[in-house]
């Protein structure tokens, strides 16, 4: 049991990293990936997040939207299959939680929520997130697997985020040439860490 | 913004104020659903589709969203949208939806949608909201193209399907690159097209 959720946590951080293998998320992780700290941050705020989203977009799917799940409710509503709202209640859900969060880290962590800054309320348009949920009702998680998945999937997007951070930093020395710097030259670097990140897809535990 | 004539505001995204190259906005599923132009195609249409009508609602009613609570009506809107969207594709184009899987699901956090609602129809007429929506959905869909078709044809020698380079295993000549159609590939090819279209415009270079 112990070694199924472990190798579900390694697949989702490393093999099927949500920024590098699923280009999810790629808009905050051009746009913040300019210096470690604020990256550090944002890739904080997103395992947070995605480990409380991803389970209660579970609960939404399981008790609420999915074929049959009102059947608790009445026998009548059994065939009610109100899956469509997928989208609509998720993001939904999303955008409260990242609210909650917002509040909660500005109450008892101040620094940190001076740190994030504006990046905070954005993460609610974060695509790795809702990444995240849908993947979870395509593959049909139950509820421990989609809070690993959750969680380690946000640790992969922290990982992953914080090395182009670090990389771009160093990359202020360097000389690029000039139609190539800021976006072209990150677009080429993440690309060499995709392939990086590719060489964990042999690991079967 | 209001002395550009209308026609500049469908064409500027095109190249000039290109969502995918200059602004920055949208890249997620410019990479995913490239692999093949078909998908690309249908990518980009339901895209536009949607950009279209949500920055037609969104102008419409920018008087009436209160502005503390805007992004939650926009993105209430765009999701509206998009559910409508992917009732469409799964009823007229099964197959094609389901190669998309996730990624319809997506263009709600597609950041050009959300990015041009909030910095053009949140404060132009509606005419021109649903123009500057038709032209960065075009600017969108011709980099997704571009990018989908490179990464076909060296990828597996084809265009839309149909054989340009014979691959090797057929009895051709070209033996196909398989890292064109893995992720880096995507990377790598939308790299060179950002640094090909600075260098045809020097202005939109990035100072060291």
């Amino acid at each position: 049991m112990l070694q199924h959720f472990l190798s579900l946590a390694v697949k989702a951080a490393f093999v099927e990293n949500m920024a590098l293998a699923f280009f999810l998320g790629m808009c905050s992780f051009l746009a913040v990936s300019k210096k470690v700290e604020t990256a550090l941050g944002l890739g904080a705020a997103v395992v947070v997040v995605m480990g409380l989203a991803t389970p209660m977009n579970w609960a939404l799917h399981t008790f609420l939207l999915r074929e049959g799940a009102l059947a608790w409710a009445s026998p009548q509503l059994a065939t009610v299959d109100l899956s469509f709202l997928n989208f609509l209640s998720f993001i939904g859900s999303i955008a409260a939680m990242v609210q909650v969060v917002e509040m909660a880290v500005d109450r008892y962590l101040p620094k940190l929520y001076a740190a994030l800054g504006v990046f905070l309320p954005l993460i609610a348009v974060n695509c790795a997130i809702l990444g995240g949920s849908l993947f979870m009702v395509e593959r049909d998680y139950t509820l421990a697997e989609s809070t690993v998945f959750g969680v380690s999937s946000g640790f992969g997007f922290l990982l992953a985020i914080v090395a182009l951070a670090a990389l771009r930093e160093k990359m202020k020395y360097s000389n690029v040439p000039s139609g190539l710097r800021g976006l072209g030259i990150t677009f080429i670097v993440t690309g060499l860490m995709a392939i990086a990140f590719m060489l964990f897809s042999g690991i079967q535990l | 913004m209001s002395a550009l004539p209308r026609i500049k505001t469908v064409v500027d995204p095109l190249f000039d104020n290109n969502p995918i190259g200059v602004q920055v906005l949208g890249i997620c599923s410019a990479l995913a659903v490239t692999t093949k132009v078909e998908t690309a195609l249908v990518m980009s249409v339901a895209v536009t589709g949607v950009l279209v009508f949500s920055n037609l609602s969104i102008s419409l009613l920018r008087n009436q969203i209160p502005a503390a609570i805007r992004i939650i009506v926009q993105l209430t809107i765009i999701a509206s949208l998009v559910i409508v969207t992917d009732q469409l594709l799964k009823a007229f184009f099964f197959e094609i939806s389901r190669q998309l899987s996730v990624f319809v699901g997506l263009i709600i956090t597609n950041c050009i949608i959300m990015g041009r609602a909030e910095a053009f129809a949140m404060q132009n007429d509606p005419g021109r909201s649903v123009l500057d929506g038709l032209g960065n959905g075009l600017g969108y869909g011709l980099v997704l193209t571009v990018v989908a078709a490179l990464r076909e044809l060296l990828g597996a020698g084809k265009v839309f399907g149909f054989d340009v380079l014979t691959p090797t295993s057929e009895g051709g000549w070209y033996t196909p690159n398989g890292l064109m159609v893995l992720a880096p590939g995507a990377f790598f090819l939308l790299g060179l097209l950002v640094w090909l279209l600075k260098t045809l415009r020097p202005a939109l270079a990035e100072k060291p």
